[in-house]
């Protein structure tokens, strides 16, 4: 089986403008939802509280919330989570509760407003390990259950803002220092460009949708980012390697041939990615949901921005073949590791 | 051409089979266990128990797999949960005659299935993080400024003893914060207490200023010292903290610090957090008592009386009764430290306390009255008290440094000093991040992670196989040994497996299998170029290295960032996916192709290679043509 039959060059840089319109305008939409909606960050990095509770029956979201409303704790939110019997709280950090208190304050009033009682059990499991925990009895019936709170301290939560932060500063400037031992400058600054584009439109994603957007997004995030500039440096390679093959070709054919024959490992590689990416959206549950997402914006993107976007700026910043003959006799040294990287 | 020296073979064949061996722990699943820990912080449970263990167990008629010894508790590994339920009764019975004061306690645990000599290898199963199996996480802060504060309080009392000593009058000592203060009428005598602070006391480093008509010197911790208060502090609360959690039974509770001034708490299988929380936050107190030495107590210590009035009876550590006023001399609150050392003047081990300013002076006044008498040192944990260490006093002790020596090893000095200390938190604690888990929940994510990775491994090998035939195959054998080479480092390094760890498995096969893609694409256009079989698989392999490597720095950079900056779960993410690009490369490049030598080197005629149909633009003349290479 072969996918890409291609007899000849696909011209891509004709169409250049459109794809770098298209981005601008992606890139502006993305940089305006994260100004006016913001992102919808979740509790790791604001702080508050979260309360997740299970009910034998669908949950009568308008009851939870009022019980929650009369305990007077702010701004709070109610919503389903993956089924109708679950439902998340979220809380914010309120001046003078007692945010450790919390957890047990909450589950205590929902368990009273399904008219049970709190008390605290010992069992043990059925693997043989033992578990206490505190349940809500209503008879022999348990109407509601605690399944996972989540508390997080202001502090925390600012650290972590800071940390993930200077993470994807550390990425980046990381990743300029490789580009710019590896390549020319006009590479390096076109293959920044082209994947800051991607990190921004995930942002503007999360930002449009207000999907919630939690460390391990933020994991997602960060490893697309160098997965996508890797993406990049493949073409460039074979751009550089096209240039020194075909001395005749002008620039912008040498940027087409490269891509052409490097699509077929670019769509199957990041097919399989995908494959595996779209198998922890489907199967991987709730959790996983968001950091899935994610992976999939940035992959999709990628594929783009490489393509389209960072070539297209090496474009238009100029490159020539003299840029990389002066360095090209140095280059072709067959015991540099690096040299001749192609697909 | 394509084949490889015997020795690399050899390689691939140990890492499989290392590979296997350390895999294979995480499948064998887990069997009911009881595991005994001490429930008394005076009581430490040594190597010699598990035998004792064994012959409680079997004198019930009951068959462990094993007993064994491990960090300081024994665990007991049953055959199934009614054997487990039964063993508990038994030991509970037997090591605890007074249900109501349990010496040891004796709690429900879990222990891997994995054959003896499995374990002997250290091959164990990767310990599976809260999110996986349920309980609870808290992340506590230490309040450091309490400590420090602490520290410059007992240091003031310090300063006015050694002052006093050498008669050096000074206008005034107060504690400004974590700095002392000291004021002098005149320089000389400032001069003459610098030389003698800095000499007695290298803790502070000290500066002068003038103010009006006094001299000020002003003493702060130096910050080799600073560091080491917050380091003993932080090391204190972690032992408080494990003889209390101790009490819960819970079967593996985590306790570790986590950066300078934090600690982490998990306790699995603990879903009540208030309970948990109460015992955390409980406080043991230390009591200093005048031992009864009267004729009425001796008799009631020997059992042959009634405790005398205004006395009250406790146990020691041996077990033997001893007789003490009620009267309480100093409480823990005036203990600023305790630790292990050694006499002086005879090298026996001993124990130095520090007492504080206030505590310095009661001591002296009640040692000085009761020369040749015994003290008690008690320790109160959940309402019960307990004789740490009675010792007789020898002599006025001033100055606040006492020194208990004599008929002490120099283990039961180090056990003894840490009971003193372990009454209280050095300083205070406070949780700044909570996590309750279910166990439901837990399973469920085990089940949701494991599902993605199989499905998605599935459909990946699926496209191999199809698109790239055998060499798909190559590729699909080659990503499962990465599979299999991650869980086994990770065991190895017994790291902690989350949800996000599991993702990270994922999403790192998924990026694996770029380098096969990128070979296979790469050999394919070499028999495209029209290169003999042998020779495109050769230069495939050769020149798609370059790339790989390529690749897999950038997605690296990533890695490590999250790694440096990362914390709790993104952390676990971080280490896993670095781990799985450095196996990737391993097996994607150097197994691939020992396979693919394997199957290929040996054929000196080889026609064709079986990676899929290749479309030749030049041969087709517009047509379509496949030619198969």
């Amino acid at each position: 089986m072969e996918f890409f039959r291609i007899r000849r060059d696909i011209p891509f840089m004709r169409h250049a403008l459109v794809f770098n319109i298209i981005s601008l305008v992606t890139f502006l939409a993305a940089v305006f939802f994260l100004v006016t909606r913001g992102l919808h960050l979740s509790i790791e990095f604001t702080g508050g509280t979260v309360i997740e509770v299970a009910y034998t029956q669908p949950a009568d979201l308008p009851k939870v919330r009022s019980t929650i409303e009369s305990l007077n704790l702010g701004d709070s939110q109610v919503q389903n989570f993956g089924s109708s019997r679950d439902v998340l709280i979220r809380l914010p950090l309120g001046e003078g509760v007692k945010q450790t208190e919390l957890v047990d304050g909450v589950f205590d009033a929902l368990c009273k407003a399904e008219g049970g009682a709190l008390e605290s059990r010992q069992g043990v499991s059925d693997k043989g390990e033992s578990i206490s925990k505190r349940v809500c009895a209503a008879g022999a019936a348990e109407p509601v259950s605690l399944q996972r709170s989540e508390f997080v301290g202001p502090q925390v939560g600012k650290e972590l803002a800071v940390d993930g932060a200077m993470a994807l500063a550390f990425v980046i400037v990381g990743i300029m220092i490789y580009l710019a031992l590896r390549f020319e400058w006009k590479f390096a600054v076109a293959a920044i460009v082209a994947n800051l584009h991607d990190v921004v439109i995930i942002l503007g994603f999360f930002a449009f949708f207000q999907w919630e957007f939690s460390l391990a997004v933020l994991a997602a995030v960060l490893a697309v980012l160098g997965y996508s500039v890797n993406e990049s440096v493949v073409i460039f390679d074979r751009i550089r390697e096209t240039f020194r093959r075909f001395r005749k070709l002008a620039p912008t054919e040498v940027i087409d041939h490269a891509i052409t024959s490097t699509i077929s490992r670019t769509i199957i590689t990041h097919g399989s990615t995908q494959l595996m990416v779209l198998s922890m959206l489907i199967f991987g549950g709730p959790t996983l949901h968001y950091f899935s997402l994610a992976l999939t914006v940035g992959i999709l993107f990628g594929i783009y921005s490489s393509v389209f976007v960072a070539a297209a700026i090496v474009m238009w910043l100029g490159i020539k073949r003299e840029d990389l003959v002066k360095a090209g006799s140095k280059e072709i040294d067959p015991n540099d590791p690096n040299s001749g990287a192609v697909v | 051409m394509n084949r490889y020296p015997l020795w690399k073979y050899a390689i691939l064949a140990v890492a499989l089979v290392i590979g296997l061996l350390y895999t294979a722990p995480n499948f064998f699943g887990e069997a009911p266990a009881v595991q005994v820990s001490s429930g008394k912080a005076t009581l430490k449970l040594e190597p010699s128990f598990a035998p004792r263990v064994q012959q409680l167990l079997e004198q019930a008629g009951l068959k462990p797999d094993f007993v064994q010894f491990e960090g300081n508790s024994v665990k007991a590994r049953l055959s199934d949960t009614d054997a487990q339920l039964k063993a508990k009764d038994v030991l509970s019975r037997a090591l605890n005659p007074d249900p109501s004061d349990p010496s040891y306690i004796v709690a429900l645990n879990l222990l891997s299935r994995s054959p003896a000599w499995l374990s002997a290898l250290h091959a164990l199963p990767m310990y599976l993080g809260l999110d996986l199996r349920g309980g609870v996480h808290f992340l506590m802060q230490v309040d450091m400024k309490a400590a420090l504060t602490k520290k410059a309080e007992s240091l003031t009392g310090d300063v006015r003893t050694l002052l006093r000593d050498k008669n050096i009058r000074h206008a005034g000592i107060t504690r400004d914060g974590e700095s002392l203060e000291l004021r002098f009428r005149e320089r000389d005598t400032l001069v003459a207490a610098q030389q003698l602070l800095a000499d007695q006391l290298p803790d502070l480093q000290w500066s002068e200023s003038a103010d009006g008509g006094d001299y000020k010197l002003r003493g702060t911790l130096k910050p080799a010292a600073a560091r080491l208060v917050q380091e003993q502090a932080l090391k204190q609360n972690i032992t408080t903290l494990h003889n209390r959690v101790n009490e819960l039974g819970v079967a593996e509770p985590v306790i570790q610090q986590q950066g300078l001034d934090r600690v982490v708490v998990q306790l699995p299988g603990v879903q009540d957090t208030a309970k948990a929380k109460d015992i955390i936050g409980r406080t043991a107190t230390l009591e200093v008592r005048m031992v009864n030495e009267s004729a009425e107590a001796r008799e009631a210590e020997r059992g042959n009386g009634p405790v005398p009035f205004g006395s009250e009876r406790y146990l020691e550590r041996n077990g033997a009764p001893i007789i003490v006023f009620r009267q309480v001399v100093l409480t823990g609150d005036n203990l600023t430290d305790a630790q292990a050392g050694f006499d002086g003047q005879t090298q026996e081990p001993a124990v130095h306390l520090t007492l504080d300013a206030k505590g310095s002076r009661i001591f002296r006044d009640i040692t000085r009255e009761n020369i040749g008498k015994r003290m008690a040192i008690l320790l109160f944990e959940k309402g019960k008290g307990e004789v740490v260490t009675a010792p007789v006093i020898r002599s006025e002790i001033g100055g606040g440094r006492v020194q208990i020596s004599g008929r002490m090893t120099t283990a039961e000095a180090a056990d003894t000093a840490l009971l003193l200390r372990a009454g209280s938190l050095a300083a205070p604690m406070e949780i700044i991040e909570e996590r309750t888990i279910g166990p439901s929940l837990g399973a469920d994510n085990i089940a949701k992670g494991f599902n993605s990775v199989l499905y998605g491994f599935a459909a990946i090998a699926l496209f191999m196989c199809v698109y790239y035939a055998l060499f798909g195959v190559f590729s699909t054998l080659a990503l499962a040994f990465n599979l299999l080479l991650l869980v086994a480092v990770l065991s190895m390094l017994q790291a902690t497996l989350t949800l996000p760890g599991i993702a990270a498995i994922a999403l790192t096969l998924g990026m694996a299998i770029d380098a096969n893609v990128l070979i296979n694409e790469r050999v394919r256009e070499e028999l495209r170029a029209g290169a003999p079989p042998q020779l495109a698989i050769h230069n495939g392999y050769d020149r798609a290295w370059a790339t790989i490597l390529d690749s897999n720095i950038t997605t690296l950079i990533a890695g490590v960032a999250l790694l440096a900056f990362g914390s709790g779960p993104v952390r676990g993410f971080a280490v896993v996916h670095c781990l799985g690009i450095l196996t990737s490369m391993f097996s994607a490049v150097m197994f691939s192709r020992g396979l693919v030598n394997l199957w290929y080197g040996g054929k000196k005629r080889l026609k064709s290679v079986s990676i899929g149909q290749i479309w030749k633009a030049e041969d087709s003349g517009g047509g379509k043509k496949p030619a198969k290479a």
